[in-house]
């Protein structure tokens, strides 16, 4: 367990990293080091690379060129195992609420009487106390999203991506999430969130890091980024104009 | 409809044989081509392609055919010769697993190759190898392989040409119920051939109907692949 460990995750750092498809390069990221805290917004309008960057850094794409690096050397499969990722869409299991988070816990190895006390602990995190033999699949979109959260945090992760994971949720909903995140940031998960939303951006951000066409145009404290942007594209973007 | 209601033996023992065969046929069917089908879906090799139309093609190989080249190899000079299989009821298990083993693996391929596609990044992410998946989807697709398991059944049970090549259609030993009308109705015994006609729809309808049940299941808990 992580719990109340508040020092800082591990670097993660990408160099000349580059995708490129149908002869176009969705990401060309030359520099970026994420080594705070977090938490970690990535902000920028749709098709700027944000989720590209985010599946790359999971270690879920390969890039055509350059690499991620965590603490100096390239990613491995144990960082990979250090990791975890919420998607927009949440992917459930067919399976009971319990299940969905039995099954990373049994792959960790856990026994069983330990399995059920951490799937209750998760489950009050939440918020969905008796809902641990309803079927996964039949959750609303809220708690199917806090669901896959709960599942990803299972792993005991030492950095969580989420992709834009309230996009589709209501006010109530994605204030849910945002606590849950906060919580995680607070007990040392080190948070990486892709979002297009500002006013999560400066309720949630550590840092930012701004895209546009498969850049990264800025990146610094949320405060700076948000209150005295450098770049133009940032200065439009948050202003609210439309950045393609 | 006397001859059901009475309980007459020889009636049932054809129905309970047929059923033995057939059950047994689609047991080792799934035991083979759910794998198989797994397998196809998630692996990625050279002549998948290709194995993937041979087997959508052995699903509609005709059962006369099937049942001819289980003969030969049952057959006293076949290469299974020795085993004296022909005109049993285990020649008949071995030719409804020949017919149905390509359905429920074809049908087992179609349905992993769909979850394995939404479960794919979510796998990977979770660190779940290809290979480690597969008991992963199976499990997942569980009520969609049971229709896959169903619709080989209604096969089986429904076969009457490679059966009667290599089970002979010997009375009380390898008679079945397809046999036995295809029999009955030349003699002009109308009767028994119309009471087995009667209970092979009869379950028929009542493997439609736990197919529907299944459906309408995967339906209220959200398993319904996408």
């Amino acid at each position: 367990m992580r719990d109340m460990l508040c020092d800082t995750a591990s670097s993660l750092f990408v160099r000349n990293l580059r995708v490129v498809r149908n002869g176009k390069a969705l990401l060309n990221v030359s520099r970026l080091s994420l080594d705070g805290p977090g938490p970690t917004l990535i902000l920028g309008p749709n098709g700027a690379g944000k989720s590209l960057l985010l599946r790359c850094l999971h270690g879920l794409i390969e890039p055509d060129q350059g690499r991620v690096e965590q603490d100096g050397t390239p990613l491995t499969d144990r960082h990979k195992a250090q990791q975890a990722m919420v998607f927009q869409q949440p992917v459930l299991l067919r399976r009971s609420v319990a299940a969905n988070l039995d099954f990373v816990l049994k792959r960790q190895g856990l026994p069983r009487g330990a399995r059920k006390l951490r799937i209750e602990s998760l489950l009050a995190e939440g918020g969905l106390e008796g809902k641990a033999r309803q079927p996964a699949r039949s959750l609303s979109g809220g708690e199917a999203q806090r669901l896959a959260i709960l599942r990803a945090l299972a792993l005991d992760p030492e950095t969580l991506f989420l992709d834009e994971p309230t996009s589709a949720l209501d006010p109530n909903a994605t204030q849910m999430i945002e606590r849950m995140i906060l919580r995680a940031s607070s007990r040392g998960v080190r948070i990486v969130m892709v979002t297009h939303d500002i006013g999560q951006a400066r309720r949630l951000a550590a840092d930012i890091v701004m895209m546009q066409g498969g850049h990264v145009v800025e990146h610094g404290l949320a405060k700076q980024v948000l209150n005295a942007p450098q770049s133009d594209a940032a200065r439009r973007y948050l202003a609210g104009g439309l950045v393609t | 409809m006397a001859l059901i209601l009475n309980g007459d033996a020889e009636l049932w023992a054809i129905v309970l044989l047929s059923l033995k065969v057939s059950i047994f046929a689609v047991l080792i069917a799934a035991l083979i081509g759910m794998p198989v089908g797994a397998a196809l879906a998630v692996a990625r090799f050279p002549g998948r392609r290709a194995m993937i139309v041979l087997m959508n093609a052995l699903m509609g190989f005709p059962p006369v055919v099937v049942g001819l080249l289980v003969y030969l190899m049952l057959s006293r000079s076949g290469p299974l010769g020795v085993l004296e299989l022909l005109y049993t009821p285990t020649a008949m298990i071995i030719a409804q697993v020949v017919l149905v083993t390509p359905i429920v693996a074809a049908l087992t391929r179609q349905v992993i190759e769909m979850l394995a596609e939404e479960y794919s990044e979510q796998l990977r992410s979770l660190g779940v190898s290809r290979l480690a998946s597969v008991p992963v989807l199976l499990w997942d697709a569980r009520l969609a392989l049971i229709t896959a398991l169903l619709a080989g059944f209604g096969r089986a049970i429904a076969e009457v040409g490679a059966v009667i090549i290599v089970g002979g259609n010997i009375n009380h030993v390898t008679r079945v119920m397809t046999t036995t009308i295809a029999l009955e109705t030349s003699k002009g015994n109308l009767a028994l051939a119309l009471a087995l006609g009667a209970i092979l729809i009869g379950i028929a309808i009542a493997v439609n109907a736990m197919v529907s049940a299944v459906s309408l299941r995967a339906e209220q808990e959200g398993l319904r692949h996408a």
